[in-house]
């Protein structure tokens, strides 16, 4: 009983450790101090000075539509992959597509950004394409990686999927590619969002590969950010990071309760 | 999406297109994600390959070409120039000695912290399950970028913690915690504990009560079951979690760029003011290749560990 007490208080303060940090700042975006960490009194004037601040403003803008445009690509990829990967057995290049997909996620930043950045210098200089760096370029580089961590997301779930049903479908006569509209797809549906959200979340928060592969006029949110809290802590980062924070909890916390009602009501 | 849409449409070149794709579906299933990732994924590294044996210069964009056809001669010029310069410049054994050094201690502590959160969790009555893991997911989910940065606010002079230690006089004169490598190993260890704890979890969860059940009755005590049964067990999970944290801390470059001093020499720093500052695409090609050589072991691992499970399943 001790031992299990000590243990928890573990797993307790394991907890505390995670989310004291984004207390922390979300505490201090309300400070009237600009010292950040000393406490001034409660304000919300930093949030109103993020609403001047135009160069946020475009980052933001730059961001959500690289985020929004990548995620779907990357959501389409996975899709095929993993359902290859899935359903397909034994078929040739089936290697090199299960570690075309897996090594993304671990690879080091720097490295996809460079390597990316270097391609797209290349093709530039040989077919002229792309031209230029920017919103393209970074969308390509979000949605490649995005599509590694989109087919695990969709690979666990296709894998736990009851198969009977695709075989009925099947075994009435439906096509595959009907069977995979009609039957696949929607069961796929909670993952299809998680996924999706996953590689939004990802893209809104990548500096490393951005700054690689962007050219001159497209800064992303979190560039902006960076070359300001190289500087010191500021209080608008802070006001900035709470309002990311927080509307990107929720939309997870609903987006994990609404699966969980839908589970419990289809079991 | 838009596929689904020509489906519902009448008009008969969608449908003739959509009986194309049918027939050819599982080449097309396989080929397109497999192209785009051949594209964008594989190509780049023979790209990055090719420049790190180019010279730099002073041009757009500032390297040389490594060949060059002309009146009927092709003329190939591979320069090993960078990686002797790698090798030559104590600087650069330092910053991959320093970023593996930092990325194994960092792993062991996370390792050591995950490990006791993913039992708990694995632990508990289902109901609460979800929820803690939910608790260890969201984190992951928000900005990583911000989550370093608010590490910076608590470590700096006049930050959280030296506030409360210098107001309730445990010290006089606030601890320098900001820019050390102490810094550096608990921003990795915040950041990437997520990652050590969900593959803990998937295998301590999975694991058979019956197995502990029958290590009580035979008289061991919970720290040895603990030891013999639980342990082993789990070992997939430790090292999926472990391989999870050490490839990409590796060549972190946010948090030694936010939290470390100008003593912290971690390679990902380097390869990224070779390419920003000095502008040298071929060295910074060439640090980037040799960090790929000394990271394929582990990467291979931890494919192997994945394609296990898969089959598994």
């Amino acid at each position: 009983m001790r031992r299990s007490f000590s243990l928890r208080m573990t797993a307790f303060l394991g907890f505390v450790f995670l989310y004291a940090p984004i207390l922390s700042l979300i505490i201090f975006s309300f400070n009237a101090s600009k010292l950040v960490t000393v406490w001034g009194g409660f304000s919300t004037k930093w949030y109103a000075a993020l609403l001047q601040d135009q160069q946020i403003l475009d980052a933001a803008w730059v961001s959500l539509k690289v985020a929004l445009m990548s995620a779907t690509i990357a959501t389409v990829i996975g899709t095929l992959a993993s359902y290859a990967l899935a359903r397909f057995g034994r078929f040739p290049a089936r290697m090199m597509l299960s570690g075309a997909v897996t090594a993304p996620l671990v690879m080091p930043e720097v490295i996809i950004g460079l390597s990316l950045l270097l391609l797209f210098v290349a093709l530039e200089s040989l077919v002229g394409w792309p031209a230029g760096r920017g919103v393209d370029t970074i969308v390509i580089a979000h949605a490649t990686f995005g599509a590694a961590y989109a087919t695990v997301v969709l690979g666990s779930r296709m894998g736990s999927l009851d198969r009977s049903i695709e075989e009925a479908a099947q075994d009435l006569g439906a096509r595959p590619i009907r069977v995979f509209f009609d039957v696949t797809l929607p069961a796929l549906a909670p993952a299809l969002i998680s996924a999706w959200l996953l590689v939004f979340t990802i893209s809104l928060d990548d500096l490393v590969v951005a700054s690689f592969v962007t050219g001159p006029g497209a800064s992303t949110l979190p560039m902006v950010i960076f070359s300001k809290v190289r500087l010191g802590v500021s209080p608008e980062v802070n006001a900035l990071a709470t309002l990311i924070i927080v509307s990107i909890s929720a939309v997870i916390l609903v987006a994990a309760w609404q699966m969980q009602k839908s589970e419990a009501q289809s079991h | 999406m838009g596929r689904r849409g020509k489906r519902r449409g009448d008009g008969m070149t969608p449908r003739a297109l959509l009986e194309w794709v049918g027939a050819k579906g599982r080449a097309f299933v396989v080929a397109a994600p497999l192209a785009w990732l051949t594209l964008f994924f594989l190509l780049p590294f023979v790209v990055l390959a090719k420049i790190s044996l180019s010279e730099s210069a002073i041009a757009r964009p500032p390297y040389l070409p490594i060949w060059e056809w002309a009146e009927g001669v092709l003329n190939v010029s591979l320069n090993f120039g960078n990686y002797l310069f790698l090798a030559e410049d104590p600087l650069y054994l330092m910053a991959y000695l320093g970023s593996l050094k930092i990325a194994a201690a960092a792993t062991v502590i996370t390792l050591l912290i995950g490990y006791p959160m993913a039992y708990v969790i694995a632990r508990a009555p289902q109901h609460r399950r979800n929820i803690l893991l939910m608790l260890v997911v969201l984190p992951f989910w928000t900005s990583f970028l911000l989550r370093v940065y608010a590490w910076i606010g608590i470590l700096k002079g006049n930050g959280v913690i030296n506030n409360v230690l210098m107001s309730m006089g445990v010290i006089d004169e606030p601890l320098v915690l900001l820019q050390t490598d102490f810094a550096v190993y608990l921003g990795i260890v915040y950041s990437y504990l997520p990652f050590m704890i969900l593959p803990l979890y998937a295998t301590l969860v999975k694991l058979d009560e019956a197995l502990l059940e029958a290590s009580a009755d035979l008289g061991a005590r919970p720290f040895v079951t603990f030891l013999n049964v639980t342990l082993p067990l789990s070992v997939p999970g430790i090292i999926a979690g472990s391989l999870l944290v050490f490839i990409p801390a590796v060549g972190e470059f946010v948090i030694p760029a936010l939290l470390g001093g100008p003593d912290t020499l971690m390679i990902g720093s380097v390869l990224w003011n070779e390419f920003f500052s000095n502008r040298d695409w071929p060295v910074a090609s060439a640090v980037a290749i040799v960090m790929l050589v000394v990271l394929v072991m582990p990467i291979a691992i931890l494919q192997r560990t994945q394609s296990g499970k898969e089959e598994a399943n």
